[in-house]
């Protein structure tokens, strides 16, 4: 009757314990699914706005404006001798996008509740989904710090090509911390409102507005467990070439960054069989 | 080479009562609670509420509810089965786990083939995209591949009949066109197993018909297909079998006439002598001018295709009224109606001056009851005015027609509407 019966899948559908398995095979099954939903997010995003895509160079232009004010001149915060604007710019673009990334994704399962209730596929597509339409406000706003390079003549060294590591621990942080916010948003909507607070404490954790050669030597490697601090220092010597090098603390971040991701997943996992009833 | 597309053993689903109300879990209860018994407490919080099962033993049974309970049937491949139930019987619930979006409490099921599952039409459709945008959104979320729904793009935007509003945001759409556009998607779904909930209630008429047209079609292409509906007529038309489940529990599973006449005829009360309707529940929207007290059924039950039905209907006039008009509806036990009739339609009688607080009789007279034969329901409602709201709505119970009609194992396919002729007469009691 049926010739494909040796290829024909099995599903068995029981209950299980404990700690489930990542299975990202059947992530990898549904991978077109994880792209039209990140599609979608940002054919969305800057519908019915007059400037559109302007507003993902708009938004962190004006923040370096207003930091260069604030704590370049007025505060005179020491920036590695690096010109304030692009020595915040630089700091500012992983930044933004590990911001928005993480509390998108900390929000996106009780924001997909509709799917979750109504469609089965694995769980984890959709904080995955939802880190990927960033990268384009921060390929866009990329561009904007190519321009300034060119304004304040930085030549990028060798080191540049350190960046796309700097970059994919800022995405594997952001998801790994969307996994743990998302999962635990599901049982708890007390993150949605912990989320942006979080947020701000987070960024001045971090070396945006000030050189981490500020912190003394000897608590560096404790400041290196903010996975960001890490990140930002980084993105900041790869561009650049100057100011501090990451050093030790890398390391420390790298391994919180790790920590964060496997956990988060095996956490979202062990979760995951819950949501469709709680959500 | 096993013939067997679907197996279902002892599934149950145990849901925490109240859970699904109180939503908005926070996560302050949960760490006052653990400030009172401190280490067992914050464990709980770190596995949220997870396996229910295990804390039933120390809570009361009453917080829980198995909303599927020792189901267990199999599902040969090609066959189309059908689900039905009253609501909260657990149909979705059944869905639901065999489509992997909620785990079982206990049993295991098997499915052998790739699966889809429609619970819902147009999940996922976003209002900002356009009806083209939203096709390949639709489909890859009910589990498409983006070649496949390339393939049938044109077939979908025909079927739906949107072809210039392909590229109109949908949250410009009316709501027909909306929802032909979302069932439009879903029907060019075609993996080899299909589980669907009640989808086919959608659009208008015409549109109804096609749906359940191109159903008709899923199943002759040999697929295997769950159907959960209740529109018996649907049910006895596609499926061979069905499976009858009454609160979580598998009550029937036979050939889909059998399990469709078990479900009709049982668990509800057939109208007989008086009946008091004075404290029956209402619906929350009626005026309340009228109460309908109670009604004496004078004609012997079951009744005979083409005999008489006669019944007295008792109201008080509670609030100053100019006019009161009393009728009958006939609804079929899916829920489908099938007759309305007032005292007042051709100009029949209906009561101008009524005095509050006095109880008035309507003497009802169904000279031949032509419904064709089964069971219906019977919903006795009063109205102040010719284009008012229901003063009053009461369900009074059912009734059987017996008897032999020309064709009598095609009475459930049909469509027959029927307008009875219906004698009244109003007089005053008290």
């Amino acid at each position: 009757m049926n010739p494909n019966t040796v290829d024909t899948p099995i599903i068995q559908i029981q209950p299980t314990k404990g700690w489930a398995s990542l299975q990202l095979r059947a992530l990898w099954e549904y991978r077109e699914l994880l792209y039209f939903l990140a599609w979608r997010d940002i054919k969305v995003r800057y519908k019915q706005t007059v400037l559109g895509a302007a507003w993902a160079i708009i938004q962190p232009v004006t923040t370096m404006l207003i930091f260069t004010i604030i704590f370049g001149r007025l505060a005179r915060i020491p920036s590695d001798n690096i010109p304030y604007p692009i020595f915040s710019f630089c700091a500012l673009l992983p930044w933004n996008y590990f911001a928005t990334a993480f509390s998108r994704s900390s929000g996106s399962l009780v924001n997909n509740a509709h799917l979750i209730s109504k469609v089965y596929f694995p769980r984890l597509v959709i904080p995955i989904s939802s880190l990927l339409s960033g990268l384009l406000d921060f390929a866009i706003a990329f561009l904007f710090l190519i321009g300034m390079m060119f304004y304040y003549h930085i030549v990028p060294t060798i080191s540049i090509l350190w960046l796309p590591v700097f970059m994919l621990m800022a995405i594997a942080t952001a998801l790994g911390v969307g996994l743990w916010l998302g999962a635990l948003d599901v049982l708890y909507r007390d993150i949605g409102y912990l989320v942006p607070f979080l947020s701000q404490i987070w960024m001045y954790a971090t070396p945006v507005v000030y050189p981490s050669s500020l912190i003394p030597e000897k608590w560096r490697l404790i400041y290196g467990l903010n996975p960001m601090a890490g990140v930002v220092e980084g993105f900041r010597w790869a561009l650049i070439g100057r100011g501090t090098k990451p050093g030790p603390m890398l390391l420390v971040s790298a391994f919180v960054t790790i920590i964060l991701l496997v956990s988060g997943a095996f956490y979202f996992r062990r979760m995951e069989k819950t949501f469709a009833d709680i959500i | 080479m096993s013939d067997i597309a679907i197996r279902v053993e002892n599934l149950g689903k145990l849901y925490k009562i109240g859970a699904r109300q109180r939503r908005h879990d926070t996560l302050r209860d949960r760490i006052s609670d653990a400030l009172l018994n401190p280490i067992k407490k914050v464990v709980k919080i770190a596995k949220g509420q997870r396996n229910p099962i295990k804390r039933e033993t120390s809570f009361s049974t009453n917080d829980y509810i198995w909303a599927l309970k020792d189901v267990s049937f199999d599902v040969k491949r090609g066959e189309v089965i059908g689900i039905i139930g009253r609501n909260g019987a657990g149909k979705t619930t059944l869905l639901k786990i065999l489509s992997r979006i909620t785990e079982p409490t206990k049993g295991r099921a098997e499915i052998l083939g790739r699966v889809g599952s429609l619970l819902e039409v147009g999940t996922g459709f976003h209002p900002e995209l356009t009806g083209r945008e939203n096709i390949y959104l639709n489909g890859a979320i009910l589990g498409m591949k983006k070649s496949d729904i390339e393939r049938k793009f044109d077939e979908i935007v025909a079927f739906a009949e949107i072809e210039k509003f392909l590229d109109t945001p949908v949250k410009r759409y009316s709501s027909g066109m909306y929802v032909r556009l979302a069932f439009a998607v879903a029907a060019h779904l075609d993996p080899e197993i299909l589980l669907v909930d009640e989808v086919l209630a959608v659009g208008d008429a015409s549109f109804q018909k096609k749906c359940l047209g191109k159903m008709g079609d899923v199943a002759k292409e040999g697929r295997t297909v769950l159907f959960v509906s209740h529109q018996m007529g649907a049910i006895a038309r596609l499926c061979g079998r069905a499976i009858l489940l009454e609160q979580g529990i598998q009550v029937k599973i036979d050939s889909a006439n059998k399990v469709i006449d078990h479900y009709l005829n049982k668990g509800t009360k057939s109208i007989q002598g008086f009946i008091d309707l004075s404290s029956c529940p209402r619906p929350p929207h009626i005026t309340g001018h009228i109460r309908i007290l109670g009604a004496d059924i004078l004609t012997a039950m079951p009744i005979e295709f083409g005999a008489a039905l006669e019944l007295k209907i008792i109201f008080r006039i509670v609030k100053p009224v100019e006019y009161a008009e009393i009728y009958i509806n006939i609804f079929k036990m899916d829920g489908s109606a099938v007759s309305q009739v007032g005292s007042g339609d051709s100009c029949g009688p209906v009561l101008t001056s009524a005095e509050v607080g006095k109880v008035y009789g309507v003497s009802v007279q169904v000279p031949e009851c032509r419904w064709l034969p089964s069971v219906y329901s019977l919903v006795l409602s009063a109205t102040i005015g010719p284009s008012c709201g229901s003063a009053d709505v009461v369900e009074a119970g059912t009734f059987e027609i017996v008897g032999n009609v020309s064709d009598p194992s095609s009475f459930v396919t049909r469509y027959d509407v029927y307008r009875p002729r219906v004698n009244w007469k109003y007089e005053m009691l008290l």
